[in-house]
């Protein structure tokens, strides 16, 4: 029963799935639709789960001083402060996104710089990727590292006042083997999912229950 | 005729019929443009809807210049409506001659859809063909995944050196294929851990993905004799946002120090940040992607890579049944069909260059590829 | 050798000291090189040019602040474009963190043209629901706007009760960090043929170029490069081509560090 009515509901809901991309009559034209949007109905009560797993997790940290129990009261200040004042925004601007309410200010100056700069840390590990990663050990990774160059070189303002075509041959690169490699992958990828997804409903892989 | 210079002139060749492959309530309309639309001060055309072909007419909507295509959605099943298209030019109006009846209906049946019902026809034939001789013949060969073959290697390697594991999800969600994917991975890498008694520690992005994977690991040590190991604490939500995610999971693995790292889902731009940082810490890493854009990041500082279909072989290439093995020869066999397909249009394409008739055989095959 | 040793195995850290001066130091300067206009970017301005004053353009805000760095200069740039034109702005957005951003843009922009919020732009807001909301769009925009967001409905707004649909957007713009973009073209694009332009970050323009090249879009603006370029188109350069030298350098030491390691492993390959 814990394990059959699970699969019979996959098994149900992906079939009718199917059928509903080919007939458009009614109730089967915004099926699909109306799931996705039930779903996101289900996904947000289930982050309420994900808050108290983060929530008990952290105090568990600062009772018993487990290591980096430091960072676990930063966290949870964090969570206070920002319902606090997204809360409090909402009660005095009539919602929290208006210019000049404390959550703006906190989006404003914590969270964009904050998100700005772990996004610009990659700069610095693709140097470091790069620099460790793109060595001429075997012929196809003497080709990536070729390519990798032109393309880096041919993207900028500098490339271009070279004069060495390098902006018109790191184009084709892009345009003719990276896209022809790309779109392989894709087909494999998307036939992967097609034949997992058809395991799924027919209930021959269930990993993603439990017994 | 100087003055047909000036004059606006109406769009014609008006036709009006029943939406195609909708659920009914639409009727479109098309029409050939105005000779007038060059002009600057041509603005577009206004649909008019009438029940009757002298009358009255009631103003639908307004459309700008350049499309001569519109769907009236707001019309009832089984009734007639005629339409009559005006051209606009600043406040001049001309009307085109009243076209109709068209009457919606809704179809059963989506004919623009017909090439990938026929598809999945085939391809659903080759994975029953394949599951029902893997059952007769279970030495079904699939080709050697490295990523799959040194997860044990990987998980024996933190057992040694007393260090745990690290396993993430990426930003993938319980409704992408590839979680899916990427949990049964886990199972194995859980069974093995709670055979070698080392800790298994997995952040979450996605809440119902962290309730899954607890199943998952609960289950894997219950199998493995091992309940008692289980921590669900180790099993935790971080964040919902993408780089507070990898912030949290960089912050992990500087101070746990994992010995192996396994990145199994779909990844966005934090993968290389990931990566780096468990090469930094000297864990062994193994990471499995379809998101593509992302590969070549996961290439240069992991070391080993599944590249997007090899993750959906795993439960097969783990397991050995013979109907997960089965699933996965179909699938090769719809890739084979479709590489002949794809190299006879490039040939024929390329030959009709020059042969006109092998170039309408091309734009066929290409057009019956197409869907709605 | 010592130096071959140091030259194979330095260590990360001063790599990122390294390439933080490199980015640093241009910046500071805050100089502005020209860069050659591409064929892409020339058609997005020229699909905004073209547009008669008084038409709708619609600005999909589907970036965060993660991709802000990228994504700002080109959104600030449209923006000035539509103003300059005197185009009315329609901006929503499907990703709850890009609403603010797109609001701290518009208020940057309008004040520098005298613009009326009401009048000359309006701010639907973030509403859940992706393609459910881009393919109910070609029906009635009211059904999932029907107020802006700050909770005012939108017919109180002159401009809006003439917009139901996509008929009434001359232009649709999607600044994008993800995969939105693909998502306008085929529901907004392919079902109700509305003319599109895309901008979007350097990583994700490559999967768009065949959209331009098939003609379902417009034009792409990709990058901070494409920004830059946009910018140089408007005359008036800022963030975007301020960063290019940063950019450009940034790009060429990361090639000098490859042939660098490169050169000491073949030394060192060759000594074995």
């Amino acid at each position: 029963m814990k394990r059959g009515v699970p699969l019979i509901i996959t098994f149900v809901t992906g079939v009718l799935i199917i059928i509903a991309f080919f007939i458009p009559h009614k109730p089967f034209g915004n099926l699909e639709q109306r799931f996705l949007i039930w779903y996101s109905i289900v996904a947000g009560f289930t982050m309420l789960l994900g808050i108290d797993s983060l929530i008990k997790y952290h105090i568990r940290k600062i009772r018993f001083r487990e290591k980096g129990w430091g960072y676990s009261i930063v966290t949870v200040t964090g969570i206070v402060i920002t319902l606090i004042f997204g809360f409090y925004s909402w009660y005095a601007y009539h919602t929290p996104l208006a210019l000049g309410s404390p959550f703006m200010w906190l989006y404003t100056y914590m969270i964009v710089p904050l998100q700005s700069t772990m996004f610009a840390l990659l700069a610095f590990f693709i140097a470091s990727a790069a620099y460790r990663a793109f060595r001429a050990r075997t012929i196809e990774a003497t080709l990536l590292l070729i390519a990798a160059a032109l393309v880096m070189l041919g993207r900028v303002p500098l490339g271009e006042a070279l004069r060495l075509k390098l902006p018109a041959i790191a184009n084709w690169i892009m345009e003719v083997p990276q896209t022809a490699a790309k779109r392989g992958i894709f087909i494999g990828t998307y036939l992967g999912a097609v034949a997992m997804s058809i395991r799924v409903i027919l209930g021959i892989e269930r990993t993603y229950l439990s017994t | 005729m100087i003055l047909l210079i000036f004059m606006l002139l109406p769009p014609s060749h008006l036709k009006v019929y029943d939406t195609p492959n909708d659920e009914g309530g639409s009727i479109t309309i098309e029409w050939r443009l105005s000779p007038s639309e060059t002009e600057r001060e041509f603005r577009g055309y206004e649909i008019y809807r009438a029940l009757t072909p002298q009358g009255p007419f009631e103003y639908v909507d307004f459309v700008m210049k350049g499309k001569n295509r519109y769907e009236d959605k707001g019309v009832k099943d089984n009734k007639p409506y005629y339409y009559k298209v005006v051209a606009v030019r600043d406040d001049e109006r001309v009307e085109s001659p009243v076209a109709g009846p068209g009457i919606a209906s809704p179809q059963w049946f989506n004919t623009g859809r017909i090439n990938v019902l026929i598809f999945t026809i085939i391809f659903g034939f080759f994975v029953i063909y394949y599951i029902k001789r893997a059952k007769r013949d279970k030495s079904l060969y699939i080709r050697k995944i490295t990523g799959l073959d040194a997860i044990d290697d990987a998980v024996g390697r933190a057992t040694e050196m007393g260090r745990p594991i690290l396993f993430s999800f990426g930003l993938g969600a319980l409704t992408d294929v590839v979680t899916i994917a990427a949990l049964s991975i886990l199972r194995r890498i859980a069974r093995k851990a709670a055979e070698y008694e080392v800790r298994l520690i997995i952040p979450n992005y996605d809440p119902i993905v962290m309730a899954a994977a607890q199943e998952t690991v609960k289950q894997a040590y219950t199998e493995a004799g091992r309940p008692d190991l289980y921590k669900e604490n180790d099993i935790m939500f971080l964040t919902a946002d993408q780089f507070g995610y990898a912030a949290g999971v960089d912050g992990i693995m500087i101070r746990e120090k994992p010995g192996a790292i396994f990145f199994q889902g779909f990844f966005f731009a934090e993968s290389l940040i990931l990566a780096e940082t468990g090469h930094s810490v000297g864990a062994i890493q193994i990471a499995g992607t379809t998101a593509i854009t992302q590969l070549p990041f996961f290439i240069a500082a992991c070391d080993y890579t599944m590249i997007g279909e090899e993750m959906y072989a795993a439960s097969a290439y783990i397991d050995r049944e013979p109907q997960l093995l089965g699933s996965i020869k179909g699938e090769d066999a719809a890739k084979l069909l479709i590489m002949i397909i794809i190299i006879l249009t490039a040939v024929i394409g390329s030959i009709g260059f020059f042969i006109p008739q092998l170039s309408s055989i091309y734009e066929k095959i290409v057009s019956f590829f197409e869907t709605s | 050798m010592k130096i071959l040793e140091k030259i194979i195995n330095i260590d990360r850290r001063v790599i990122f000291l390294l390439i933080g001066l490199v980015v640093f130091i241009p910046l500071l300067f805050k100089i502005v090189t020209p860069t050659k206009i591409s064929e892409p970017v020339k058609k997005a301005y020229e699909a905004i040019e073209a547009l008669p004053p008084g038409s709708n353009v619609m600005i999909s805000i589907d970036f965060d602040p993660t991709s802000a760095p990228e994504c700002m200069p080109m959104y600030i740039a449209i923006l000035r474009h539509c103003f300059k034109r005197n185009l009315r702005v329609i901006v929503l957005g499907h990703i709850a963190y890009g609403i603010p951003l797109g609001e701290i843009g518009l208020e940057k922009v309008s004040k520098e043209f005298g613009k009326k919020y009401g009048v000359d732009y309006v701010n639907l807001g973030f509403r859940p629901g992706y393609t459910a909301i881009m393919v109910g769009m070609g029906r009635e925009i009211r059904d999932f706007y029907a107020q802006d967001y700050r909770g005012t409905p939108i017919d109180s707004f002159p401009f809006m009760r003439d917009v139901h649909n996509y008929n009434d957007i001359e232009m649709l713009v999607d600044i994008a960090h993800g995969y939105s973009a693909e998502l306008w073209v085929q529901y907004a694009g392919a079902r109700y043929g509305q003319r599109i332009i895309i901008g979007s970050t350097g990583v994700v323009a490559p999967d768009i170029y065949p959209y331009l090249q098939s003609g379902q879009i417009e034009g792409i603006i990709g990058g901070m490069k494409g920004a830059a370029e946009y910018e140089q188109l408007l005359k008036r350069p800022d963030m975007a081509a301020i960063g290019m030298p940063a950019l450009s350098i940034s790009h060429f030491f990361i090639v000098f560090l490859i042939i660098m390691a490169n050169i000491g492993f073949f030394i060192r390959r060759r000594k074995r």
